[in-house]
């Protein structure tokens, strides 16, 4: 692109200082979307967007103002700035803690995400005649509704600083997905490829190629119908295995939350919710058995959750959360870091222009294991396996969770049984990390494009890279 | 004319100009600006406000339908939005579901709107968290308090042309105790009718009676649900169950006619005078009775949900519609007979609009909030979720003891079925949205059972 933004950026981040900001950044964003879905052969909803505009957040004393305007000229960037410094004086009326930020070394560079295929360049016939074959292979199949879904995200950002940063990237984002469901009597069985709404990622159409939607759209429909007579996951405490698209968000929900450290210090409380993990603890706390080795990379090529700068000029930088199981590192931004003694920071992002950066999660994944999936059934005598993710849910301090996912199966005498229908399982995140002792070599990098989180809501994009493990005394079959 | 129904206007004109007469055109234009003062650890640590327009076009031509959006108002920026989103209908494949556009049709008298919480600045956000962080009495505190404007116009090329405007506040927030956390909310229209102070102080009362919890085995419980856990019932009930597309997909429970809920039972969907009164694709909104004493009625459509079920459109168009299908978003369950035995409690906590249900509850739970309830089941709606905010054992009438957060697996129209609902608050508390974009207006629910399925431990 030939135009860049950094003179709007600057020129708001200049009025926050002038108007007694004593820190400011401002980031402007170009957000092309598009998307479409099909059902049951037919294209349902196609729709693109453009959204641009510029957001600057101020530090004022020790208080916080963040205004956000969709005009990008001079004029409206320096009302912007001088905006965001009369919110932060607003926010001195109920004073917190004193402010530091802790050191992010200034840089000028530019960074791209790797694309092979640019997805809005893909003719939309051709995507639309993919989604059409793919919900009619699975209607053809027996299912009774056929879903089809991909969406694009084309971002391109120039952020600059007070500190001295001025950075532009862009990010090319992808993914999609197709499921087969089927009616019963009373209840709707659902199966979906390559995963729950779809697989995504930081790559171009390419990655859509490699998921082959029509090919195993109509396994989908066929094993959603023979769900519908499957017999019920049975209630009790039994050895659980996991897929890895299922592990990714259990991940996502019982680890990736809870190392937020703006959760772990109150400031997410009233919605979100806080954690149990008590920074006394950092460095010590044992959360899961030694097979769990837990990073946090915005670095790795593809990920959903990949990036080369944070939103807060921070540069790209993998760090364990979980090493050998013990808890080890957090999600952070450069306040919050300070704030809690800690000298990194590194995972503060928005959704957008209009909205104020906050801790998120990158890409935090589980590092492989020595195992296969087919050696930890081999080595279950008795237990379930499941997959693929269907409902979520899990308390505010990500103590408390439980899962349901669209497919179980028994393993009896280390080989796969029957198909179980409406498999769920529930626990406590220690509990259940420290009872996996097997995990699988398979990792592949799940991407989560739906993670909610602040007031006002922002839609993050995060990665989880996943692979089969084992969990032992596990309660299942949990209903109403 | 308004700013935004003029810029709707030249939206159509430009699609008229660019595809010919014979294309089909719908835009709506809305500026929003969302003011949000939030805090943790009592103090303010988020500060936040946009102003924003946006313009969205659908646009069906030669059979086949796209739709496009935009932040970018400028002559070049509405030109570049109806050219790609014309390049995009001639390249998609045909769409058999397109329902054509809105006539004209007038909309219903307005409600107006307050001027004075449009305008509301940072000052008066930062006053009434002072208020709720000292009413609190020095117990921690987080929450938010925001004010919304919103003033969009509609117009498409089968001469539809209305426009309206509405605005919001809301405050929510909690106080925290020896682990333990209360919660107040309070929507609506004015500004000045949110006082920070009585929610601090509600939700204090609340933290301080729940600390030094005890822990109970699952189990169905009797239940006493406050107007913040009511509006999840509402909430999921018509996102899932009264949703348009659901039902005529054969995805929901809803039938029509049926005597599904108890007969105490009443909700409708109450849009004017809180949002716009109309939707995106020009339908004018009003009043929509899901249930009446306890038969279903009605569910919420689109133009392209209600072509398939064989309705009409309620006014329930928005831009994921098509995708996930029309939602009631602005939710009422309707307040029982008011009774003169409603206890005075100043301090305590039970909120004041269930404090005669619980009066009444042999032995139950009192229950405050639900939290991050998801769908094992769509057809059945059973959910699982946590409690949250409190709760508490309630024998012979009285608060015994503070019990610590359960998970719950629970069919929630099996929850209000006939029979199931011993009783309905007299008085309803408007609730804001807090995520999902529904706000509520909810009493409180004595419920016969509740399926608590597990609890802190495990």
């Amino acid at each position: 692109m030939s135009v860049d933004h950094f003179d709007e950026a600057g020129a708001a981040v200049q009025a926050a200082l002038d108007a007694g900001a004593r820190y400011a950044d401002a980031r402007v964003m170009l957000r092309r979307t598009e998307s479409m879905s099909a059902r049951d052969g037919d294209v349902e909803d196609l729709s693109s967007g453009e959204s641009a505009g510029l957001g600057v957040r101020a530090l004022v004393g020790s208080s916080w103002g963040f205004y956000a305007v969709p005009d990008l000229d001079d004029a409206a960037a320096r009302a912007a700035g001088r905006r965001a410094a009369e919110i932060a004086a607003a926010s001195a009326r109920v004073p917190g803690p004193a402010i530091d930020l802790v050191r992010s070394e200034p840089v000028t560079a530019s960074w791209a995400s790797d694309c092979e295929i640019d997805p809005l360049s893909v003719p939309l016939s051709e995507k639309g005649d993919l989604l059409v074959a793919a919900t009619a292979a699975a209607r053809d199949a027996g299912a009774d509704l056929a879903e089809g879904i991909y969406q694009i995200w084309d971002t391109r950002k120039w952020f600059v600083s007070s500190d001295g940063h001025r950075i532009d990237q862009h990010i090319r984002e992808c993914g999609a997905g197709v499921t087969a469901s089927a009616f019963g009597d009373g209840e709707i069985q659902r199966r979906s490829w390559p995963s729950h709404r779809g697989q995504y990622a930081t790559r171009g159409w390419e990655l859509v190629h490699e998921l082959a939607l029509t090919d195993n759209a109509a396994r989908m429909a066929e094993e959603a119908r023979a769900l519908l007579t499957a017999p019920l996951c049975p209630a009790g405490e039994t050895t659980l295995i996991l897929g890895g698209e299922q592990l990714a968000l259990q991940i996502h929900e019982s680890v990736g939350h809870a190392i937020e450290l703006d959760r772990i210090l109150g400031w997410e409380a009233a919605f979100a919710g806080t954690s149990w993990l008590d920074l006394a603890q950092l460095g010590s706390l044992r959360y899961g058995s030694d097979l769990m080795n837990i990073t946090i990379d915005p670095g790795l090529p593809g990920a959903l959750g990949s990036f080369g700068y944070d939103d807060e000029g921070s540069p790209a930088a993998k760090r364990d959360a979980v090493r050998n199981g013990i808890w080890v590192g957090v999600l952070a931004g450069r306040d919050s870091a300070a704030m809690a003694g800690l000298d990194y920071a590194g995972s503060v992002r928005s959704d957008g222009w209009a909205r104020l950066p906050m801790v998120r999660m990158t890409n935090v994944g589980l590092e492989p294991g020595p195992h296969t999936l087919d050696e930890i059934i081999a080595a279950t005598d008795d237990g379930i396996l499941m997959d693929i993710n269907r409902s979520w849910s899990i308390d505010d301090r990500r103590l408390n969770f439980q899962f349901g996912c669209e497919i179980g199966w028994e393993i009896k005498n280390g080989r796969r049984g029957r198909m179980l229908r409406n498999p769920t399982y529930t626990g406590i995140g220690p509990k259940f990390w420290q009872s996996m002792d097997m995990l699988s070599s398979e990792t592949v990098a799940w991407g989560t494009p739906n993670c909610g989180k602040g007031q006002p809501g922002q839609v993050g994009h995060t990665g989880h890279p996943a692979a089969p493990a084992r969990f032992t005394n596990v309660r299942v079959g949990v209903r109403g | 004319m308004s700013a935004e129904l003029d810029l709707a206007g030249r939206v159509v004109e430009l699609t008229r100009q660019l595809a010919g007469p014979g294309a089909e055109a719908e835009v709506v234009a809305v500026h929003s600006a969302e003011a949000l003062t939030r805090f943790a650890n009592s103090a303010i640590h988020q500060n936040v406000a946009e102003a924003t327009t946006s313009v969205q076009l659908r646009l069906h031509i030669d059979g086949r339908t796209a739709g496009g959006s935009t932040t970018v108002t400028s002559a070049e920026g509405l030109s570049s939005l109806v050219e790609r989103t014309l390049a995009a209908a001639r390249l998609a494949p045909r769409d058999p579901g397109w329902a054509g556009l809105t006539a004209p049709t007038p909309l219903p008298a307005g409600a107006g709107f307050d001027e004075a919480t449009a305008a509301a600045g940072p000052q008066e956000r930062a006053a009434r968290v002072r208020d709720f962080v000292d009413a609190a009495g020095g117990l921690e505190t987080a929450g938010f308090c925001r004010t919304t404007y919103v003033s969009g116009g509609f117009a498409n090329s089968a001469g539809q042309a209305v426009a309206g405007r509405s605005a919001e506040a809301a405050m929510d927030g909690i106080a925290r105790f020896e682990g333990a956390d209360g919660v107040a909310r309070l929507a609506g229209g004015r500004l000045d009718a949110i006082d920070g102070g009585p929610l601090g102080a509600g939700a204090a009362a609340k933290a301080r009676a729940g600390a030094r919890p005890v822990e109970l085995p699952p189990g169905h419980y009797e239940v006493v649900l406050e107007p913040t856990a009511v509006s999840d019932l509402i909430d999921n009930l018509a996102t899932w169950g009264f949703n348009g597309k659901a039902f005529a997909q054969h995805q929901s429970f809803a039938e029509l006619g049926a005597h599904q809920f108890d007969e105490k039972i009443t909700l409708t969907d109450e849009p004017l005078g809180a949002t716009l009164p109309f939707d995106l694709e020009g339908t004018p909104r009003d009043t929509l009775v899901l249930v009446r004493d306890g038969v279903t009625q009605a569910v919420s459509h689109d133009r392209t949900s209600a072509a398939e079920a064989g309705g009409v459109s309620t006014g329930h168009a928005s831009a994921a519609s098509r995708s996930w299908g029309p939602m009631a978003t602005n939710l009422s369950l309707t307040p029982g007979p008011v009774t003169n035995a409603v206890p005075e409690e100043a301090t305590g906590p039970i909120a004041a609009p269930a404090r005669a249900l619980v009066s009444r509850m042999r032995r139950g739970l009192l229950i405050t909030d639900l939290w991050y309830t998801r769908v094992l089941d769509q057809k059945s709606l059973v959910l699982t979720g946590l409690t949250r905010n409190g709760v508490w054992l309630v024998e012979d009438g009285e608060v015994t003891a503070a019990v610590s957060n359960m998970r719950f697996t629970q069919s929630y129209p099996q929850a209000l079925a006939p029979g199931a609902v011993l009783a309905v608050g007299a008085d309803a508390l408007p609730l804001p949205d807090r995520w999902s974009g529904v706000r509520y207006t909810a009493p409180a629910l004595h419920l016969a059972a509740w399926n608590l399925t597990g609890n802190a431990s495990g």
